[in-house]
């Protein structure tokens, strides 16, 4: 039983108007961003390793946005949820994002002979843990495997969104149950290739080490990332008089909730993570936590701990940021930039031992990729309507109410 | 049936009324005109969760999520303390080579007193403000009232409210529905 839908026929749905500033803001944050740090990167002695190193970060923190979109997709349509459908669209443009990621992804197969360490034939030789591990870490197989989990994500990434916008042709409620059918199975491709792309772009990094929950940490890096940028596009999209009406504080409310509860499975895999290695504090497993805890590093893996788990579990807990769009927009934002600091804690003390060496490099690529992943978004969303127009869910999602 | 002549210490005194509704509609739209008429001893009794029905009937916020907040942060300290207190003080224990006290290895513990303590306190607490457990109830009484488990929705007023009066309480609640107000009498 739910309220009186709402009537949303008058309601905006197309980007138009607001596309063209929109992408010109996007673009200059991408000519900044790349021109800017490529300058920087030329102008300093290793600013071309520096630059590939934060590359890295960036691209593995859009890719969990994109990531995390594609499993709220795949998710909804498990569990058959209606609450969701309005802001499904934009969901699902995010997701269509990772084919945008494949194309990003070629700096990084370029970079790979400074990037991973087990590239270097001449140090297998004399490792015989590389050596043992040369079947599966080489860079052909590499590239094969980087190939095959963005042509998985895309293809779900692009069903879904594509059979989503047939039906608001057509408007057959079969069309539900077909991505409903392919989501289940799809949700377990998911997960695999999730896991094996985390081991393979950034546990690899250190190919001494490994972590079976890795792949899990960047799964909850990955929702919370999409989670706590989900509640940021609304807002904007909104106050540009977009699904104005058709998005509640109801539906911001859930996000607030789902990004609550994903900060704390987040924290909850960290800490796994770091127990059992702390616990049987095994050489070979321990170094890797060393690195992140010695010199400047202390503080940034403190920072992670206050900014990324106590902060936001303080902050979200109660109803009061959930209900208030703009709050929880902003504390989205600010969530999302402790993801990013906890990628580079992932990948940047394998290059920089004991100096957190965050500087304006970062900033710009940070940047730079942001005015393009964002370009993309915003041109996908403008081709099709922001709203699932005829999914026969839809009026449940307008009408739902928290209990 | 009751007449002017017959005074209310004639008999049980009068719990206070109910009256029965059909649709989810006619109810969500009957709260919000008891709601505004000022009423607060008062409740909705519906078979299922009405989504917007807090709203309809200007339900306060709960102090519940602050009890439970506390009772989970005492619970954190608690776990903390006892191991400290057993592991390092009482009976020093020195388990591999770790640190006597040392929170990574308290966190297990402490998480799990924090729910424990989280969760004991948020059914303690949902019953103790709901004044539950209570073996009997007025609303049992009336044959009607049974249908509430099943495809009826009602709405009770009081005779405790301070706004209540036989006649206009009555007069409110045959507004709402095209039901038949029933008296409840006092549990005797």
């Amino acid at each position: 039983m739910q309220g009186n839908a709402l009537d949303i026929t008058t309601e905006t749905r197309h980007l138009d108007g607001v596309l063209r500033p929109a992408l010109i803001v996007c673009g200059v944050l991408a000519t900044i961003g790349i021109g800017g740090s490529l300058l920087l990167a030329k102008g300093s002695e290793g600013g071309m390793d520096h630059l590939l190193e934060t590359y890295l970060v960036s691209f593995a923190f859009f890719l969990s946005i994109s990531l995390g979109a594609l499993f709220f997709v795949l998710l909804q349509h498990c569990t058959r949820a209606g609450w969701s459908v309005v802001v499904r669209r934009v969901a699902e443009a995010l997701a269509g994002n990772v084919w945008l990621m494949a194309v990003l992804a070629i700096p990084v197969v370029l970079g790979m002979d400074h990037l991973y360490h087990w590239t270097d034939a001449a140090a297998a030789a004399h490792d015989p843990l590389l050596a043992g591990k040369l079947g599966f870490l080489n860079p052909s197989f590499f590239i094969v495997r980087l190939i095959a989990y963005f042509i998985i994500w895309g293809v779900m990434a692009s069903f879904l969104h594509r059979t989503s916008i047939a039906q608001d042709k057509s408007g057959d409620p079969g069309l539900t149950l077909r991505m409903e059918r392919f989501s289940a199975p799809g949700m377990v491709l998911f997960a695999l290739s999730l896991n094996f792309a985390a081991f393979d772009l950034l546990m690899s990094l250190d190919p001494h080490w490994f972590s079976t929950i890795f792949g899990v940490y960047y799964f909850a890096a990955s929702v919370v990332a999409f989670l706590a940028v989900m509640p940021k596009i609304l807002y904007g999209l909104q106050t540009r008089g977009i699904l104005k009406n058709a998005v509640t504080v109801e539906h911001y409310h859930d996000f607030g909730k789902l990004l609550f509860g994903f900060t704390v499975f987040w924290a909850y895999i960290a800490f796994s993570q770091y127990m059992l290695i702390w616990y049987a504090n095994l050489p070979e497993e321990t170094e890797w936590f060393l690195k992140r805890q010695t010199g400047e590093w202390t503080t940034v893996s403190l920072i992670l701990i206050f900014g990324h788990f106590v902060v936001p579990f303080l902050l979200l807990v109660s109803r009061f940021i959930k209900r208030r769009p703009l709050l929880l927009a902003l504390t989205g934002g600010y969530v999302a930039l402790t993801c990013w600091v906890d990628i580079y804690w992932l990948v940047i003390p394998e290059f920089s031992p004991g100096v957190a060496r965050f500087g304006l490099l970062d900033i710009l690529c940070l940047l730079g990729m942001n005015g393009v992943f964002s370009a993309a978004v915003l041109f996908r969303l403008s081709r099709h309507s922001v709203i699932a127009e005829k999914d026969p869910r839809l009026e449940e999602s307008l009408a739902f109410e928290n209990a | 049936m009751s007449t002017g002549n017959t005074t209310r210490s004639d008999r049980a005194a009068l719990y206070g009324y109910l009256v029965a509704f059909d649709k989810v509609d006619e109810l969500l739209v009957a709260a919000a005109a008891v709601r505004d008429a000022g009423y607060t001893r008062w409740d909705a009794h519906t078979p299922f969760v009405i989504h917007g029905l807090d709203v309809a009937m200007g339900v306060k916020k709960t102090v519940l999520p602050y009890i439970v907040f506390l009772a989970g942060l005492t619970g954190a300290a608690a776990g903390i303390l006892l191991q400290w207190w057993t592991n390092a003080v009482d009976y020093p224990f020195l388990i591999s080579g770790k640190p006597l006290f040392s929170l990574p290895a308290n966190i297990p513990v402490a998480f799990e007193t924090t729910i424990l303590f989280a969760a004991i306190s948020a059914l303690v607490g949902m019953l103790a403000l709901n004044g539950l457990p209570q073996l009997s109830h007025p609303l049992f009484s009336n044959r009607s009232f049974k249908r509430v488990t099943d495809d009826r929705f009602f709405i009770s007023i009081e005779a405790q409210d301070p706004l209540f009066e036989v006649a206009k309480t009555r007069e409110l609640l045959e507004s709402v529905s095209d039901q038949p107000v029933e008296e409840i009498e006092e549990l005797s």
